[in-house]
């Protein structure tokens, strides 16, 4: 018998030829998705076409997603999202996505099936790391790397240490995934994880659903990670077992696998949390926050953090028969086509265009201080979104204050930022 | 190799928006790279950096987005080496894999103006202002493999000559 492994060492060995694997060690991991979207893939296509290979390695194991400027917001973005497309016809790129069928790339690709439990996953997307909710390794990497998994289907990866987090108890009433990785990123900081794998677990998970767990492995990467991942269980296999395409596996940590450190927290003591700029280690109580009196400019509800149907749900809630404050504004950004129809479908689009919002297409926008909702310098937003890194939304004088939806759409109708107990 | 110039001292979670902020992604020439990098950290530094000055920085520098854009930005501004005292680890894979020399060592030393010479071999640091020496941690072997074989794409081209695969 070998050592004892955790998941990820499991998952990444099983995608190696080699024997065994330890932490620290730098192989050559085979791909099961390489990913790429409309920023990142322009400089991958220019690198795979240096490499002079010609052909990629396997057309059903790329997905490139335009979603980052898309549909187009001015002429050079639509540039680079025609490099896309004229890329996936020439190699006849199964995973493909036009506007229209397109959404936030990590929204899309478990929704459609693509990413599944126990695949190795790499992305030139930071946020690639959400898969890691199914069960699946799942990391951010470069331009370069993605052109080197295009020609070959492998690419160099030191297999990380991990820690496991363990949340137990039941989460308040408005405690979301969201909240949990906002407070564990309070604790460890932005660096505390630094090319580890953060391993979830605890008997929290069993009271919160999959849009939880996409929330919480997406913001791993805040904590520095390299992953944030989760043993699948029942909850991930109702998820997947109807939009599966092809099998996967589920792994399991051995029980006496090594962690560097384990953390365990009480879910029961945790309130919603709300990042201030400009970095999302800021964490604080929502009643803290509160009480500072901040005021804000413009709410945003979406992205791949917090842009799916069930966030949507929440801020219906707590938005139904309101109007948002007079002179601020809340942008709306259903994650996937397949979202914004059931949003539609649901009535939801109409409380939020009747509390005074707009509902945009979906796409990555304002998140990055694309379009979409960029900020004046001096203007404050809260947003339900990952990153209130300086300028991040727009003018390098603006701020972010991060939060999850109920608590977005709950400061959208005060002016200020406010937990949902406030409006309700 | 060798490099000696002039230091850009900048502080703690030096992120990739700060770097190269998205609103200019839409472009991934060198030029636009060079016209705008680090301008949110410091509006000054695309019209200052000459070549062969070297970028110090405290902890975590390049946390953030997995852009390219920003160790390609550093580069092509003439920037060699980016010294600091730690790196997000997208960033620090990204710079080896386009040939980007990165070294973590203590900076805090490092003033800004302060003339440095590098040696990326040994890990050597002399601050010539300071008269101090400092040793960088060495870079792990595989890692300085793929950047004496040029980066990730002439090690995947050697790849393909050999015919491995």
């Amino acid at each position: 018998m070998g050592r004892p492994l955790t998941i990820t060492e499991k998952i990444i060995q099983n995608h190696t030829d080699n024997e065994a694997v330890a932490p620290g060690d730098i192989v050559n991991a085979r791909v099961d998705i390489a990913l790429g979207n409309d920023i990142t893939a322009p400089i991958a296509i220019k690198e795979f076409e240096a490499i002079g290979i010609g052909e990629v390695f396997d057309r059903k194991k790329i997905a490139l997603v335009p979603d980052h400027f898309v549909p187009n917001k001015d002429i050079l973005s639509a540039k680079q999202a025609k490099m896309l497309r004229d890329f996936a016809k020439e190699h006849d790129i199964e995973n493909y996505f036009e506007c229209g069928e397109a959404g936030v790339e990590h929204a899309l690709l478990p929704e459609k099936g693509i990413v599944l439990p126990g695949d190795l996953v790499v992305g030139a997307d930071s946020h690639t790391c959400t898969y890691g909710a199914l069960g699946a390794f799942a990391t951010g990497v470069g331009s370069t790397d993605l052109a080197y998994a295009f020609a070959f289907g492998e690419l160099w990866l030191k297999v990380p240490e991990s820690i496991k987090v363990i949340f137990e108890g039941k989460p308040k009433k408005w405690v979301s995934g969201k909240d949990l990785v906002l407070y564990l990123i309070g604790k460890i900081g932005v660096e505390g994880a630094n090319y580890m794998a953060l391993e979830f677990a605890g008997s929290t998970f069993k009271h919160l659903g999959m849009s939880d767990r996409f929330t919480i492995s997406n913001m791993a990467i805040e904590a520095g990670a390299k992953s944030g991942i989760f043993e699948p269980d029942e909850i991930t296999e109702d998820y997947v077992k109807d939009r599966a395409k092809r099998d996967y596996i589920f792994y399991k940590s051995d029980e006496d696998a090594e962690y560097a450190k384990v953390l365990k927290f009480n879910t029961e003591s945790i309130n919603p949390q709300v990042a201030f700029p400009h970095l999302p280690e800021n964490s604080v109580d929502i009643n803290e926050a509160s009480a500072k009196n901040i005021k804000i400019d413009q709410s945003v509800i979406g992205s791949c953090t917090n842009g799916r149907i069930e966030d949507l749900r929440i801020a219906a809630e707590i938005l139904k028969g309101k109007k948002i404050a007079k002179y601020s504004r809340l942008i709306v950004i259903p994650a996937t086509p397949d979202i914004y129809r059931a949003a539609a479908k649901e009535g939801l689009i109409d409380i939020f265009m009747d509390a005074g919002a707009v509902v945009s297409t979906p796409t990555c926008g304002p998140c990055l201080g694309g379009y979409m909702g960029i900020l004046a310098d001096g203007e404050r937003a809260i947003s339900s979104t990952n990153r209130n890194f300086k300028g991040r939304m727009g003018d390098v004088k603006s701020e972010v204050y991060l939060a999850n939806p109920a608590v977005c759409a709950a400061s959208a109708i005060l002016g200020k930022i406010a937990g949902p107990d406030e409006v309700s | 190799m060798i490099f000696s110039g002039k230091v850009f001292k900048f502080g703690d979670n030096i992120d990739t928006d700060a770097i190269i902020p998205a609103r200019y992604l839409n472009d991934s020439s060198d030029e636009n790279l060079r016209k705008h990098c680090m301008e949110d950290a410091d509006e000054s530094f695309p019209s200052k950096v000459s070549k062969g000055d070297f970028i110090a920085a405290g902890n975590n520098f390049g946390c953030g987005s997995s852009r390219e854009h920003a160790p390609r930005a550093i580069k092509v501004s003439g920037v060699p080496v980016v010294i600091a005292k730690s790196f997000a680890r997208i960033f620090y894979r990204n710079a080896f894999n386009i040939g980007l020399f990165i070294l973590e060592a203590d900076t805090d030393g490092m003033d800004n103006g302060d003339i440095l010479e590098v040696d990326t071999d040994t890990g050597e640091i002399k601050n010539k202002t300071k008269n101090t020496v400092v040793k960088a941690k060495p870079i792990p072997k595989f890692m300085s493999e793929l950047v004496n074989a040029g980066g990730l794409i002439a090690y995947a081209k050697k790849k393909i000559k050999e015919g491995k695969k």
